[in-house]
C-alpha cells in the first residue's frame, strides 16, 4: 500500500435485498462512496432502516455488495475467496455490536481470546495482550469472572477488548451504546476514542445518538440509500 | 422452493463434514438431548397410547365381526411400529423441537448474533447446527422405540377392556409377536432417524435464513414446521416403497 492511500475505499456501493414474500426488491444502498484514512474516526447516522447496519456489514466482509467495490488496505475484497475473507475479517477488522454476545460458558479472559484461536502461529504474546487489553478497559480484576457476573457496560467493554485482540486496523461498531444507560454509554464512547488514538485503529460507529456522533472527527448521514456529509445531522 | 432444497442439501453436507466437531461440542449435544427428552417424553407417552387405542378401536370390532379376532394384535402392532409411531412422533418433534430450533437460530440471526460468531471465527454450522442435528438424530429414534411400546400397550388395553372386542391381553400379544418381526420395528426406527435429520436440517435452515426483523422469526418458525411435516409425509411414502422393496 503506497503511503497516503486510504485504509478503506468504497466505490459506488449498491445493495438491494431479494424481496421478502412477494414484495418488490428494495434498494437499501445506492452508489455509496466513502474514503477513510488510517486512524480516522467516523460516525454514520440515519433513521432506522436506512441501511447503517447493512453498510457496516459490507465494510466488514460479512456481506457482499450487489455492485460496487470495497478496497481495504489496497486490496479489492471482491477478488478474495471466502476463506481469505474470513482471514481478513478476523485479522484486520474488529466488530462491536449492540449486544455483547460473549460466550456465557467462558471466562472474560477466554472470551477475549476466542478470535485468536484460529491463528496458532500468532499465539505468542496474545495472552498477555488479552490481559493488558482487559486492564486497559478497566476490567483487570475481573479476568476470571464469567460474563453473567458483569454489568451490561462491563460486558460491552469486554466485547471491545475482544474486537481488538488481533490488532485490527479497522474497528466497526454498530450502535455499541444502544443497550447502555447514559453514563455507561459515555464512558464506552470515551474508551473507544482513546483506543482510536492509542491503537491507531480506524473507528466507524453507526449510531442514533447525535451526542456520540459529535465526539468523532466526522459525521455522515445515510438517507434514501445515499451517504451525505450533512453537518446538521439527521 | 428448489433453491431452498439446494441450500438445505448444502447445509446438510456441511454439517456432515463437520460431524467430528460434535465430540468437542458434546456438552451442547447432551444439553439439547435432555431438552428434547424433557420437552416431549410425556407428550410421546400420551400421544402414542391414544394412537394405539384408537387404532384398536377402529380395527378391532371389524375384525372380530368377521371372526378374525386372532389378527387384531398383528394389525395394531404392525400399524404402530411401521407407520404411526415414526410419523406421528416426527410430526410431534417438528412442532415441539423444530419450531424451537428455528426460533432460537432465527433470533440469533435477526439480532446479529450469528454475525458476531462469524467475526470471532466461529462457524455457525459447527456451533449451532451440528449439536442440534446430532442430538435430535439420536433422541427421536429412542422416543420412537418408546412410542411403539406404549402404543402397543394402548392397543392391548382397548382390546381387553372394550366389550365389542374383548380379546385377552395374552392373545393380543401372542398374535403381535407372531406377526411383527424385529425387522419391522427396525424399519420404523430407521424412518424416524431420517425424519429427525429432515426436521433438524429444515428448521436450522429456516432459522439461518431468517430475515426481516422480529416478524421474520414467526415466519421462519411456521415455515420450519410446515415444511418439515410436508417433507416427512412425502419421504415416508418413498422410504416405505424402498424398505418394502416393491
Ligand atoms: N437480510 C435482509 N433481507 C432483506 N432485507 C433486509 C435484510 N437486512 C436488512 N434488510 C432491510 O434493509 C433495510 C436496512 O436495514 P439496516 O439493518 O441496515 O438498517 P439500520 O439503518 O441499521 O436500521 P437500525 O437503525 O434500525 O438498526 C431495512 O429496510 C431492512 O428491512
Ligand atoms: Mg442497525
Amino acid at each position: 500500500m503506497q503511503p497516503g492511500a486510504p485504509l478503506l475505499r468504497l466505490e459506488k456501493i449498491c445493495k438491494d435485498y431479494a424481496p421478502v414474500e412477494g414484495g418488490a426488491a428494495v434498494p437499501v444502498l445506492r452508489e455509496v462512496d466513502l474514503e477513510l484514512r488510517a486512524g480516522q474516526s467516523l460516525a454514520i447516522m440515519g433513521p432506522s432502516g436506512s441501511g447503517k447496519s447493512t453498510l457496516l456489514q459490507i465494510i466488514g466482509t460479512l456481506d457482499r455488495p450487489s455492485s460496487g467495490a470495497v478496497w481495504l488496505n489496497g486490496r479489492d475484497l471482491a477478488q478474495l475467496s471466502l476463506d481469505q475473507l474470513a482471514a481478513v475479517r478476523s485479522t484486520e477488522i474488529g466488530f462491536v455490536f449492540q449486544a455483547h454476545y460473549l460466550l456465557p460458558q467462558c471466562t472474560v479472559w477466554e472470551n477475549v481470546l476466542v478470535p485468536s484461536l484460529a491463528f496458532p502461529q500468532g499465539a505468542r504474546g496474545v495472552e498477555e495482550r488479552a490481559s493488558s487489553l482487559l486492564r486497559r478497559v478497566g476490567l483487570g480484576e475481573r479476568l476470571h469472572h464469567h460474563p453473567g457476573q458483569l454489568s451490561g457496560g462491563e460486558r460491552q467493554r469486554v466485547a471491545v477488548a475482544r474486537a481488538l485482540i488481533n490488532r485490527p486496523s479497522l474497528l466497526l461498531a454498530d450502535e455499541p451504546t444502544g443497550s447502555l444507560d447514559f453514563a455507561a454509554a459515555q464512558s464506552l464512547v470515551q474508551l473507544l476514542l482513546e483506543l482510536n488514538h492509542e491503537e491507531k485503529v480506524t473507528l466507524v460507529v453507526a449510531t442514533h445518538s447525535r451526542e456520540l456522533a459529535a465526539r468523532l472527527e466526522e459525521t455522515r448521514v445515510l438517507r434514501d440509500g445515499r451517504l451525505t456529509s450533512s453537518p446538521t445531522g439527521a | 422452493m428448489f433453491q431452498n432444497v439446494g441450500e438445505m442439501a448444502l447445509l446438510f453436507w456441511r454439517a456432515i463434514l463437520a460431524l467430528p466437531v460434535a465430540w468437542r461440542q458434546r456438552h451442547k449435544v447432551f444439553e439439547q438431548f435432555f431438552e428434547i427428552g424433557n420437552a416431549s417424553l410425556l407428550m410421546v407417552c400420551l400421544l402414542s397410547f391414544f394412537i394405539g387405542a384408537v387404532i384398536a378401536l377402529q380395527t378391532g370390532p371389524v375384525l372380530v365381526e368377521r371372526s378374525l379376532s386372532s389378527a387384531v394384535g398383528g394389525v395394531v402392532g404392525m400399524a404402530i411400529c411401521r407407520e404411526l409411531a415414526p410419523v406421528m412422533m416426527s410430526i410431534l418433534i417438528a412442532g415441539r423441537i423444530g419450531s424451537a430450533m428455528a426460533a432460537e437460530i432465527g433470533s440469533m440471526r435477526v439480532y446479529q448474533e450469528i454475525d458476531a460468531l462469524r467475526t470471532m471465527n466461529i462457524n455457525p454450522v459447527h456451533y449451532l447446527v451440528v449439536p442440534r442435528l446430532v442430538s435430535i438424530a439420536v433422541a427421536l429414534p429412542l422416543l420412537v422405540v418408546f412410542a411403539i411400546l406404549v402404543g402397543w400397550l394402548g392397543g392391548a388395553t382397548v382390546c381387553f377392556s372394550n366389550n365389542q372386542i374383548a380379546i385377552p391381553i395374552q392373545t393380543f400379544y401372542a398374535n403381535l409377536r407372531d406377526v411383527v418381526e424385529i425387522k419391522d420395528v427396525a424399519n420404523g426406527v430407521f424412518k424416524s432417524f431420517i425424519f429427525a435429520i429432515v426436521v433438524a436440517v429444515v428448521s436450522c435452515h429456516q432459522g439461518l435464513t431468517t430475515r426481516g426483523g422480529p416478524r421474520g422469526i414467526g415466519r421462519s418458525v411456521t415455515k420450519a414446521v410446515v415444511n418439515s411435516i410436508v417433507m416427512i409425509v412425502i419421504l415416508d411414502y418413498i422410504l416405505t416403497r424402498v424398505l418394502l422393496g416393491t
